[in-house]
């Protein structure tokens, strides 16, 4: 990643413009050609730095009211085991072993549900419960409440 | 939001095309035209039924680093809390959960060396402890909620 690189950047995080031809409105923008800034973003998402460009939705805005962290303490001799079998079911967006912060925080395994109803969340949880058995000796499901930020990354100009 | 616009959040959250008119290239695919949906998109955008459009950027493929942190936040420091800890750049995302630690946020940094000091910061200017919470590892990220 380069100085160019990271222009595009700065002139993409905050939306892809929505005219005819946004990379050309870019490139105008940084004083380059089209093709070299689909050239450049083509590297960007082939290397992972873009993760794919497209549409991001608010959860609650298309029917998601219930987006549950679920947070499981598990052994961490099995985590990694566990982890990958709560992250291969079908309804789990993220799933991820974090740190135990004790004795506020005892939960290591980390499990994110979206239901359109509390039942459907509360099924996954359920699911999710049966497929860890003893091995979660204790688990809580934080539901947000509200989104107070969204805007993804943001590098400094 | 109609049958539509629940087909063009779907498609789009797959992926969109990196060519010199890509909003045509995916009209055509969903067979509407291009103006139709530049304008859907310009109003789910301005509705919030879409957060952003564009590319998403991975912090820690650019060479910078992700957290999840949490606060336990007291209830009527809320707001004002929230206003403090939106307002860095760094925070990508944030969330009032129903629990005693009630604010969680992810950080996305473009180096990595960012994260402790705007912890730090955030702890200074609110006076509360910041529960950080990096990723030991990934197991899944990725599943698209369809609209």
């Amino acid at each position: 990643m380069d100085a160019i690189d990271r222009q595009i950047i700065q002139a993409t995080q905050a939306g892809l413009p929505l005219i005819a031809e946004p990379y050309q409105a870019v490139a105008e923008q940084l004083g380059i050609s089209a093709d070299e800034v689909m050239q450049r973003m083509t590297a960007m998402q082939n290397s992972g730095v873009i993760r794919r460009i497209g549409a991001v939705p608010n959860h609650y805005k298309i029917g998601y009211r219930y987006n549950g962290m679920t947070v499981w303490d598990v052994d961490d001799a099995l985590i990694d085991e566990l982890g990958a079998q709560v992250a291969a079911l079908p309804f789990v967006s993220h799933c991820y072993h974090r740190p135990r912060h004790l004795p506020d925080w005892r939960y290591n395994l980390f499990a994110m549900v979206h239901g359109k109803t509390e039942d459907a969340a509360e099924q996954q949880v359920a699911i999710i419960a049966e497929l860890l058995g003893a091995h979660a000796r204790d688990h809580q499901v934080l539901y947000s409440s509200k989104i107070l930020k969204k805007t993804g990354l943001r590098i400094a100009g | 939001m109609d049958q539509l616009d629940k087909r063009i959040i779907n498609y789009l959250q797959q992926g969109f095309p990196i060519c010199v008119s890509p909003y045509r290239q995916v009209a055509e695919t969903l067979g509407i035209e291009q103006a139709e949906l530049l304008t859907r998109l310009e109003k789910l955008l301005a509705d919030g039924v879409l957060s952003r459009f564009g590319p998403i950027f991975h912090a820690e493929q650019m060479g910078g680093a992700l957290t999840l942190a949490a606060i336990k936040v007291p209830e009527q420091r809320f707001d004002e809390v929230t206003d403090i800890v939106n307002a860095f750049p760094e925070v990508a995302h944030n969330y009032a959960r129903n629990h005693a630690l009630n604010m969680w946020f992810v950080l996305a940094t473009e180096h990595r060396e960012q994260v402790a000091s705007v912890i730090a910061n955030i702890e200074q200017q609110t006076g509360l402890r910041v529960y950080n919470m990096p990723k030991i590892s990934e197991y899944y990220v990725g599943l698209q909620l369809e609209a």
